[in-house]
């Protein structure tokens, strides 16, 4: 034990000297407002002891995105029997066109549009004169083009706050014209918030306004309800991480009404509120809904983690907590069918992966939520941090997640996550596509941990045993062996490079 | 249950398993509330008819899957070309993360690039605050040579003044006062990427040459024999760049590649990352006044900066993506006449390499018919190549494409027997390219990944030329320009015309008759 505490005293007293360290390269002002986004964990406190949600400082080089690709690219672009238009100019459609990985099943350009890339393509004259009557023709193309859509959204990107476009009264209109057919304006132009984070939020607020708030009732599908109806709030299913938990839930005797937003469908949406239960997976982007579900339907809501056996079988278990005996004896039954199977797995990769240590720096919900799945490997996460995490995610991470003297960053830019991983020179880092090859290159493993590098799913019970292949496919691949050219004799850089 | 620790299975084996393929079914018929399946055929069947093509290219305000990107990308992709320069764009925060993303799927390579990070204050009271900070923080965490200024549309909207604001942000002692930013308005709204890299390079070009915005002498130009190269937006930048320098010294030119990113997007992985690597250097960009001639490889891509050039007293010679023999000779013999030099022997045999393999190979590509989209100098040079091989670019689309590129095309296609049936278009999508393929099918497609999508709805077989490829890997370190480039061009088109008369073969049986050994 008195090992375990001098070591843990140790990486404490290193990672703050690291964070002073990597605060000096500042200037004054700079450095005193990054301060407060770096710490190391102090076990028992209520948080992580950072502040986040705040503005990124400019010139640092932020890895956050903007408030549209956190409507359009998160929340709206994977309903996919919608026409979501990106508003503006091309580029923004263009960079995000396909790029999440949301599977879902669909004939592409006549039911399902999720990998299409419509956009109104602004030209300097639309800018000058308004965007407005160009939305409108381009509703009535789609409407002729693509007849089987189910509704259309409007993505704003940053022109149409700054030019004063009404496209809430272009939606009305045409909604009306079309009768009654659900068009969304979505205010998330980019320069909108802090990051991604408020896109997430007027998503969900478009959904209760146009969805919920303005769909005829007699229009709405049929609808029986059953007692085990959930939703599935916060899954994406990027590489099918949706329907490997779908899967579950439906194994343990529940219905899967609709999954948010993960192939889900505008029916899947207009029929949420006749769930009993919402289960939301990521809390940071769809917890707006959730909550205005519960005050305004009464629908309870429950966080679960489907990352790694131990996770998943507490989840399912809480899920369960909500329903009646048969559910209950569901999830064991759920639990002990897929015992053996983890059992396998965790033979398989734990003695090729244990004691590694892992950095994580991701997004909403996964600096957290796949620290279990490591540890289920016997790996070690020692350092994590959110693009666009507010305090509750830090609660929560803090309580039910890290160790004493990880080391937090929030908000980290290129140059401190660089040298964090320098320093503490961890087996793998997992974070996303613009930070993959700067530690490749370093010689540390790397996995992407939005896009799951193209792999996945990793959610449930099939997803960690792909989880579990492709972390030991990164550390153990035998490429880093040879990063450092045999006739160079650099110790420290063979040690990085090493395992 | 499907999954096994043994042999895990991935996503493209897992579910097509018979619980998941029932789940989605249960999915599908019970809450989906989608359309009848004989609807759905129907509307599909539509899509490939006339009729819908007439409606497709009727739409007026509509733009659907296309084939360009917005300015600042092609600025960041000038900015990184220079010795120790970061991209700095000015505006939303979110547009740098695309750019970064954007670049690392397609190179496989990491890409810094800084943002001053706007939001609705900015909006508000311009971005004045942002850039004084972001110039003083980025020097200082990244310690640049330069930094090369761009600008996001939102900038552009609310009209923040770049040259006012650098100077201003130089007054506060963001950055030292002789500390380059050259910079560019580059907003998303006119143009496209290809508008992007012309104001940007002549954005940095302006301001080694013209002074400095004004905080130094204007060069004057005294020639001294050497030529300029500027290459133009290009996903092979790495693999061109290369074969260029190459040609080069063979010919014995004395040259500078203005904006040589081939360094910056393939640095090696040993243990240390190169956040600057290679690039022209600010004396190299500098003295790139007194070169005799600049040439650009890409008329599309530099129709301001050669008038620029030009203006300060070099010959200028613009070519359009050269990949044929046909321009490959008339780049090599320009060059050649610029700088004063002859074509070594040792050019003039991998010419005849590349006639010898064309030669080889032309019965498997005459009379094959191609559509092609892409940039526009890129689908010029691919058409052009095509016509050499024998072959008909049937239809040749580029959505940043310009009247005078879409003439130029006309003339190419009249000046060939090959071109008699050939059409362009400009200004149109993959969309509309989708209803072109059903309605004048062709034997192959050439284009960059999004190609894919028409190749499975139309089933036409894809090849992947063009920008972004994503889904393959490693590419762009291969020219496609100089005889070597044409090589590989020939090689990538018949590697994926054989493996289409295998795959068509390949029954046993049944077709595998023609299942042939040697072709």
């Amino acid at each position: 034990m008195s090992v375990a505490n001098e070591e843990t005293v140790d990486v404490k007293a290193r990672n703050k000297d690291l964070i002073k360290e990597v605060l000096a390269v500042y200037p004054e002002k700079t450095a005193k407002r990054r301060a407060k986004h770096l710490n190391v964990h102090e076990q028992g406190k209520s948080d992580c002891g950072v502040k986040s949600n705040i503005k990124s400082i400019p010139g640092v080089m932020t890895i956050r995105g903007c408030a549209y690709a956190g409507s359009k690219g998160v929340v709206w672009g994977p309903i996919k029997d919608m026409v979501h238009i990106s508003h503006g100019p091309v580029g923004c459609g263009q960079y995000s066109w396909s790029s999440r990985r949301n599977y879902f099943i669909g004939v592409t350009g006549v039911d399902s549009f999720g990998t299409m890339q419509f956009t109104s393509d602004f030209q300097e004259k639309d800018i000058v004169f308004g965007g407005d009557k160009k939305l409108a023709k381009l509703m009535d193309e789609i409407q002729e083009l693509f007849p089987l859509n189910k509704g259309i959204t409007v993505q704003s990107e940053c022109p149409i706050g700054l030019i004063g476009d009404d496209i809430e009264a272009v939606s009305k209109v045409k909604s009306k014209e079309y009768g009654g057919k659900t068009i969304v304006p979505v205010r998330c132009e980019g320069f909108r918030g802090v990051s991604q984070s408020l896109g997430h939020h007027i998503a969900n607020d478009a959904v209760r306004d146009y969805i919920f708030d303005k769909t005829d009732p007699s229009k709405l599908a049929e609808f029986e309800s059953t007692p085990y109806d959930v939703a599935i709030i916060g899954d994406y299913n990027i590489g099918g991480d949706a329907w490997a938990s779908r899967i579950l839930l439906e194994e343990m005797g529940l219905r899967v009404i609709a999954q948010w937003s993960g192939d889900g469908t505008l029916a899947e949406l207009e029929a949420t509120p006749k769930a009993k239960l919402n289960v939301l997976h990521c809390y940071r982007s769809m917890n707006y809904i959730s909550r205005h579900m519960e005050e305004k339907f009464g629908i309870p809501w429950c966080e679960y983690n489907f990352f790694g056996p131990t996770k998943i079988v507490d989840s399912l278990r809480k899920i369960a907590s909500y329903f009646d005996d048969k559910i209950k004896e569901g999830a064991e039954r759920v639990i002990a069918k897929y015992q053996p199977l983890m059992d396998a797995v965790i033979a398989k990769y734990r003695p090729r992966l244990e004691g590694k240590k892992v950095m994580l720096y991701v997004g909403g919900l996964r600096p957290r939520h796949v620290i279990g799945a490591y540890e289920d490997l016997g790996m070690e996460v020692v350092g994590t941090g959110y693009e666009f995490a507010h305090n509750d995610d830090y609660q929560r991470t803090a309580q039910h997640y890290v160790k004493d003297g990880t080391l937090i960053y929030d908000d980290v830019n290129g140059y401190e996550f660089e040298k964090f991983v320098e320093k503490v020179q961890p087996d793998l880092v997992g974070s996303g596509i613009k930070e993959k090859y700067v530690f490749q290159k370093m010689g540390v493993p790397f996995r992407q941990m939005h896009s799951w590098d193209y792999s996945g799913p990793y959610h449930g019970y099939d997803g960690f045993a792909i989880f579990a292949r492709d972390m030991d496919m990164a550390i153990n691949a035998p490429v880093w062996k040879m990063a450092k050219a045999p006739w160079k004799t650099d110790a420290a850089a063979t040690a990085v490079a090493a395992e | 249950m499907a999954q096994n620790a043994d042999n895990v299975l991935d996503h493209f084996d897992l579910f097509r398993g018979p619980e998941y393929q029932e789940m989605l079914a249960n999915k599908k018929a019970k809450f989906e509330h989608g359309h009848d399946p004989a609807e759905v055929e129907r509307v599909r069947e539509w899509l490939k008819t006339e009729e819908y093509q007439e409606k497709n290219f009727a739409r007026e305000a509509l733009t659907v899957n296309p084939a360009k990107a917005c300015q600042p990308l092609g600025a960041v992709f000038v900015a990184v070309g220079f010795n120790g320069a970061i991209p700095f764009v000015h505006g939303s925060q979110g547009c740098v993360a695309y750019y970064r993303s954007h670049f690392s799927r397609h190179f496989k390579e990491p890409t810094s690039c800084v943002s001053s990070s706007m939001t609705e204050d900015a909006a508000v009271f311009g971005g004045l605050n942002n850039m004084i900070d972001g110039l003083a923080n980025t020097y200082s965490m990244y310690k640049p040579k330069m930094i090369v200024v761009s600008t996001t549309c939102m900038a552009e909207v609310i009209g923040d003044d770049l040259n006012a604001f650098i100077k201003t942000a130089k007054e506060k002692g963001s950055v030292p006062a002789d500390f380059d930013v050259p910079f560019s308005h580059t907003p998303a709204f006119v143009g496209s990427h290809i508008t992007g890299y012309d104001n940007a390079m002549k954005g940095v070009l302006e301001h080694f040459w013209d002074g400095k915005a004004g905080t130094a002498e204007k060069s004057t130009p005294v020639k001294n024999g050497s030529i300029n190269f500027l290459g133009g937006f290009d996903g092979y930048t790495v693999g061109n760049l290369r074969e260029i320098k190459r040609i080069f010294n063979e010919m014995g030119v004395k040259y500078t590649i203005v904006g040589d990113n081939s360094d910056v997007w393939d640095t090696p992985t040993d243990g240390e990352f190169r956040m600057y690597d290679g690039g022209t250097t600010i004396e190299e960009v500098t003295n790139a006044v007194h070169a005799s001639a600049t040439i650009s490889m890409q008329e599309y891509c530099t129709e301001k900066t050669l008038p620029f050039i030009a203006d300060h007293g070099q010959e200028v010679a613009a070519f359009n993506h050269p990949i044929s023999v046909k321009a490959t000779d008339k780049f090599l013999m320009t060059v050649a006449k610029l700088a004063g030099v002859e074509i070594p022997a040792s050019l003039e045999k991998e010419r005849g390499r590349l006639v010898d393999a064309i030669a080889d190979s032309s019965a498997h590509i005459h009379g094959k018919k191609f559509a092609i989209y892409g940039d526009p100098d890129l689908c010029y040079g691919l058409a052009e190549f095509l016509l050499e091989l024998g072959a008909e670019p049937t239809t040749v689309l580029a959505t940043n494409g310009n009247k005078r590129w879409e003439e130029k095309m006309k003339a190419l296609f009249a000046s060939s027997p090959f071109g008699k049936d050939c059409q362009v278009y400009s200004q149109k999508d993959l969309w509309h390219l989708r209803s072109l393929l059903f309605t004048r099918p062709v034997d192959f497609l050439i284009g960059n990944t999004y190609g894919k999508y028409l190749e499975r709805d139309t089933n036409t077989p894809l090849i992947r030329i063009g920008f972004p490829i994503f889904d393959r890997h490693h590419k762009h370190r291969y020219p496609v320009w100089g005889y070597q480039g044409g090589l590989n061009v020939l090689v990538t088109i018949l590697d994926k015309i054989f493996d289409t008369i295998d795959a068509n073969t390949m029954i046993a049986g049944k077709t595998d008759y023609s299942f042939d050994i040697i072709r």
